[in-house]
């Protein structure tokens, strides 16, 4: 027997929207103990069936207009508010994908977990006391006294997420609704969040409602899944079924743009050197006038090199100064000592007059398609205004922005237009053109795809090699995501804490990894053991604009 | 606990060099104005040679180097040394300590008004958004905020005194009473003395932070952290009042160390208009005298006075918000 | 391919206007303010037309009361109280928009340059701010009038100093954050000078705050003006609100009206600047339109 069954749900948006329902005609049903993948990119709606599963639409402008979630025989559609309410946090809870804005910053941890139980409960002070530690505990978060007495600041992200399962659980409710719960963790921290759910919900039957973007998520711990395109079902059924042969074009598309775990070979290299960094070095301190001063290493003795033609990949989670190194190379951060040997030039102590002359041999390309470009300017104006600065006349660099508009597909119209009329995907081909409008040598690309939906990452990735090969281009490739850097670097660099782990060719590295944390890394992507099955009928751009 | 006390200390250490920029800046206005201490003498005295003010002159140190004189003013000024004021025939340090009495009252009680009220107008119009509580408190916060201080003064006076004879128009006291010591008669009277300048003068601020509380606590509610505790089944009123009101006085809290030193300037316009015996009448009265040390002596203090209340809101702000311990 | 669909015509600047006086329009109460502000600029403009002549000359008996022969009266020396108020409208306008004008290009200045830079330059711009937030602003004022002797540029002077520091911080506080934003590292990629950064490119994104705390600052100076002049600092030789009142303080129990009318004239121009201010405000901060809606 189902826990909850949602029948025909539709949730209409505000006039003048795009559309007019974020949600049109959702049908689903979870089981005790069984968890619901709803799986989709932006915009497919999946976020808002979670919020009108537990009632927090943002009523009138969004609400639920049509069908029924029945809840143990009854609708919570229909259900007085008051009623709702005693429900919510009782018999359904959720959890949220920002651990830290979804906590009060200003109340102890301890305080907002026992708040349940002082809503739902008439236990005394004690008893609520020493349910939240052992609820603390079965969430295996070290000390729990400390944690209880803590504030969401003093946390780290794994720990704030843990917290929030903890709170969402004390009252061992029936159903659980998690939205996007590690999309904001590492890599290693998701794998942990996500086997602590499975565990939970095991022990406990409750039913689940996973809402995610990411495939290998799925993989990990579905039992069911939806598949969701703006607001519509487009496929549900059992997990393996999906997963191994999915049956409609916009999930196989889906899934077929995944980028694969197994490396490419290496391909031929020219073995000429273009870029040789060695004993990089950088420093943060935070200045204290009074108390102790803090540092943190960002980089530590960083070496490694790059031969024309080639891209490394440099991967790491959160902090692992990954993003440092990448704006040392480009020079946006002078290092504190080292060297960036840039055919034949070391830029890497170079005043900003001498550097002049040799910025445009390295340039970058951005992680967030709406900070990197500027949105008071028209795109012809952003990708020539380099080559114009540099000296090159105007005429001249208009007639290459309209050849570098062309390059990265967009039509020559786009040069008059502002960036706003444009989506993620175009601009970070924008970006791209500006970037590629300085005729650099190497390429540093920070995070290219990791704010883009899985599709238009596949599209943006394809353009990025077809350029570099053309071109012969070297490209240095930061990333978090192993998946694809698996597809895209010839080698790779693993960052931890500032230090280089592990180095060397990709398919060696992802085959034989060498220190721990690599392996740990490799162990942790998500959906990992998930054969990927091999779809080749439709391309990918019809499927997706069915 | 130990973030806390070096944040204070800090906060103590970085007023230093403000201080000294203001001493900077006193000097510098004394030098730019007309005439010096010397000139003032001689118009005080009627008549002086030439020779005999070149003496003074050289007494004074006013023959010396300017940086000489701006380190020597620097120095009597730490010693609590403001000079001396011709027209009152009394040390500035005299003249303005008695006066630092009765501005500290309107001051005090005119920020408890203005942020307690303030505050709680905010709430009401924020918890019963666009309905006419919310219509009524906000217009008259917007009429309030649009008001000149003098104007509100005057038209209280024309009403609540001339008219209604409800509280006196002038003074502190009420001097045919002749109070001795701190009896209740003597606060009461006081008291009732304080009521329209200790209005007129909040009704600016209390508009202000009325908007404030009320834009603060709209901005709260949209936070996460509200949809985590409907999803925990907590109530509205509970929301409201256990986890986004105390969010939402953090900016208010800022606000009001901010206005504090406007909160001065309006007590110079308030205390004329009341004939309130502060140190804003102070400033007012020597302005015309153009006892120029007298000022310097008053601005100073004023300066310090905003620093003090500026350190005392950092206090508080730490006890409200838990992050400060990590900056 | 779906990811690079594009759109039709790009709205032009024409377009964009009527777009922006929609949203503006939509608050009525923005609506209101421009009208009593558009009134008080005609009054002003055409006053040598409504009253023609010295605005300080007697036009007859002292302290006749309003609705006769003269609107709103006459004050102690027989002057006739509307035309002061239509030419003091004059004085209010002009010292608000210039010394507004000064301390915008003064606090600009400033805070993009602590804002871009950053480090000592930061440290060093905003301890000078922070040393001109802690003196008491009116006193100021009153200290720098009285030593400059009063005049309509000492008050215009005086405003400025005094105003400055909190559109320094607010535009410090913009530039901090587009300093880092994506877009402006791409220009310093380029080779592109700071200076053209700070102008070409950082500027532009930044003016809805600074046009929106600029009509409020115009509204304080009006304010900070007419206390001046009612505690006697204003330019003797013209006509102003804050004179009109405080020449009626002393026979405010024989006649109200004398310092009543001025006095209404400056609550409808600073309420109709402030309105229009918040109308700015809501039109061009898409984030804060929801709420007031």
């Amino acid at each position: 027997m189902s826990l909850v069954d949602i029948r025909g749900l539709h949730v209409s948006l505000p006039e003048g929207a795009d559309r007019p329902y974020a949600v049109e005609n959702l049908s689903l049903s979870i089981a005790a103990g069984e968890i619901v993948c709803v799986v989709g990119e932006s915009g497919s709606g999946k976020s808002i069936s979670a919020r009108a599963m537990m009632g927090l639409l943002p009523e009138p402008k969004v609400r639920a207009t049509a069908g029924e979630i029945v809840f143990e025989g009854k609708d919570l559609l229909q259900m007085p508010r008051p009623d709702r309410r005693a429900l919510a946090g009782e018999q359904l809870s959720m959890i949220f994908q920002e651990p830290m804005t979804a906590l009060n910053p200003l109340m102890s941890v301890g305080r907002q977990i026992e708040e349940v139980l002082i809503v739902h409960t008439t236990l005394g002070p004690a008893e609520r006391r020493a349910r939240v530690i052992t609820l603390l505990e079965e969430v295996h978060l070290p000390d729990p006294p400390r944690i209880i007495a803590s504030y969401p600041h003093e946390l780290s992200g794994g720990q704030r997420q843990r917290a929030m399962i903890a709170m969402a659980l004390i009252m061992d409710p029936k159903l659980l609704v998690a939205d996007e719960p590690t999309t904001a963790l590492d890599v290693t921290t998701q794998a942990q969040i996500l086997k602590l759910i499975r565990d939970l919900q095991d022990r406990h039957g409750t039913g689940v409602m996973f809402i995610t973007h990411d495939f290998g998520v799925v993989a990990e711990i579905a039992h069911k899944i939806v598949v969701m395109q703006h607001g519509r079902t487009v496929e549900a059924g059992p997990a393996d079924e999906i997963l191994s042969q999915p049956q409609e074009p916009y999930t196989r598309a889906l899934i077929r743009a995944i980028p694969s775990l197994t490396p490419k070979p290496r391909r031929a290299s020219n073995e000429r050197r273009v870029l040789t960094v060695g004993g990089l070095e950088k420093t943060y301190r935070s200045r204290a006038m009074l108390g102790k001063a803090q540092s943190v290493a960002a980089a530590k003795d960083v070496a490694f090199t790059l031969n024309r033609g080639e891209t490394i990949g440099v991967v790491g989670e959160s902090g692992s100064g990954k993003s440092t190194v990448a704006k040392m190379l480009v020079r946006l951060l002078a290092p504190d000592a080292g060297q960036i040997d840039l055919d034949g030039i070391d830029i890497a102590l170079l005043s900003r007059r001498q550097l002049l002359a040799h910025r445009s041999k390295i340039q970058m390309v951005f992680q967030d398609p709406y900070a990197s470009l500027n949105p008071r300017r028209k795109v012809g104006d952003i990708i020539a205004e380099g080559p114009i600065t540099r000296g090159q006349p105007a005429a001249k660099a208009r007639a290459r922005t309209q050849e570098l508009l062309g390059l990265v597909g967009l039509k020559p119209e786009a040069a008059d237009r502002f960036p706003h009329e444009f989506s993620g995907g175009q601009r970070q081909r924008i970006g791209l053109a500006r970037a590629l409008a300085m005729e650099p040598e190497v390429l540093v690309a920070d995070e290219p795809v990791s704010a883009l939906d899985v599709s238009v990452q596949a599209q943006v990735l394809d353009l990025l090699t077809e350029i570099r090969d053309r071109l012969g281009l070297s490209v240095v490739f930061i990333t978090h995501d192993l998946r694809v850097a698996a597809q895209v670097c010839d080698t790779i660099v693993v960052m931890s804490k500032g230090e280089i782990v592990e180095h060397g060719d990709v398919a060696e590295v992802f085959a034989n990894p060498q220190h721990s944390y690599t392996r740990e890394l490799l162990a942790s992507i998500p959906g990992r053991d998930w054969v990927i099955p091999t779809l080749e009928d439709l391309p990918m751009n019809v499927a997706l604009n069915q | 606990m130990s973030g806390r006390l070096a944040l204070i200390l800090r906060r103590l250490v970085q007023a230093i060099p403000i201080l000294l920029a203001i001493i900077v800046i006193n000097f510098l206005l004394l030098k730019l104005a007309p005439g010096d201490a010397v000139d003032v003498l001689a118009g005080e005295a009627g008549s002086a040679t030439p020779e005999y003010m070149a003496e003074l002159r050289t007494k004074f140190g006013l023959d010396q180097p300017l940086p000489v004189q701006l380190v020597q003013y620097v120095g009597r000024v730490l010693v609590g040394d403001f000079g001396f004021s011709f027209r009152h025939e009394m040390p500035v340090v005299d003249l303005v300590m008695n006066r630092l009495g009765p501005t500290l009252i309107l001051m005090v009680t005119t920020l408890s008004i203005a942020v307690g009220v303030g505050i709680l107008l905010g709430l009401l119009a924020a918890t019963g958004l666009n309905t006419w509580r919310d219509t009524l408190i906000s217009v008259l916060a917007l009429v309030s905020y649009a008001t000149p201080l003098f104007w509100v003064g005057l038209m209280f006076i024309v009403v609540f005194s001339i008219n209604l004879g409800w509280f006196p128009s002038s003074g502190m006291e009420t001097v045919t009473a002749f109070h001795v010591g701190l009896t209740w008669a003597r606060v009461l009277d006081v008291g009732h003395h304080l009521v329209l300048p200790a209005l007129t003068l909040s009704l600016f601020y209390l508009a202000l932070y009325t908007r404030l509380m009320r834009a603060s606590m709209l901005e709260q509610a949209n936070m996460d952290y509200v949809t985590t505790a409907r999803a925990k089944g907590v109530s509205e009123r509970r929301i409201t009042f256990r986890h986004v009101l105390r969010n939402a006085l953090l900016p208010v809290v800022t606000m009001a160390g901010v206005q504090v030193s406007s909160l001065i300037g309006g007590s110079v316009v308030v205390e004329t208009v009341f004939g309130w015996p502060g140190l804003g009448q102070l400033a007012f009265e020597s302005l015309f005298a153009r006892d120029l040390n007298l000022l310097m002596g008053i601005f100073f203090v004023s300066a310090v006075l905003v620093l003090a209340v500026n350190l005392i809101v950092d206090i508080l702000y730490t006890l409200l918000d838990p992050r400060i311990d990590m900056q | 391919m779906s990811d690079i669909a594009q759109h039709d015509a790009p709205p032009s600047f024409g377009a964009r206007s009527l777009a922006f006086w929609r949203l503006f329009t939509r608050n009525r109460s923005a609506v209101f303010g421009l009208a009593i502000l558009g009134a008080v600029l005609v009054m002003s403009a055409i006053a040598p037309l409504l009253y023609p002549g010295d605005p300080f000359a007697l036009a007859g008996r002292p302290m006749s009361p309003p609705g006769g022969e003269w609107i709103f009266g006459t004050d102690t020396l027989g002057r006739d109280i509307a035309a002061g108020i239509v030419h003091g409208a004059r004085t209010s306008l002009l010292i608000g928009l210039i010394a507004t004008l000064v301390a915008v290009l003064f606090g600009t200045l400033m805070g993009a340059l602590a804002g871009y830079y950053g480090g000592w330059m930061d440290e060093i711009l905003m301890r000078v701010t922070e040393v001109f937030q802690t003196i008491p602003s009116f006193v100021f004022a009153i200290l720098l009038v009285a030593i400059m002797s009063p005049s309509i540029q000492s008050i215009i002077i005086a405003i400025a100093v005094v105003s400055w520091p909190p559109l320094a911080r607010l535009v410090r506080g913009e530039f901090l954050s587009m300093r880092n934003r994506e877009f402006v590292q791409a220009n310093v990629l380029m080779g592109m000078p700071d200076w053209k950064i700070i102008i070409v490119q950082i500027l532009p994104n930044c003016l809805s705050p600074i046009i929106v705390a600029a009509s409020l600052l115009v509204a304080t100076a009006i304010l900070i003006e007419s206390a001046l002049s009612f505690l006697g600092l204003g330019d003797p030789n013209v006509m102003s609100w804050g004179f009109q009142v405080g020449a009626g303080r002393s026979v405010l129990r024989r006649a109200w009206w004398i310092c009543t009318f001025p006095g209404i004239a400056i609550l409808l121009t600073v309420l109709a600047i402030n309105l229009v201010g918040e109308g700015l405000n809501d039109a061009l901060n898409p984030r804060l339109r929801e709420r007031s809606g």
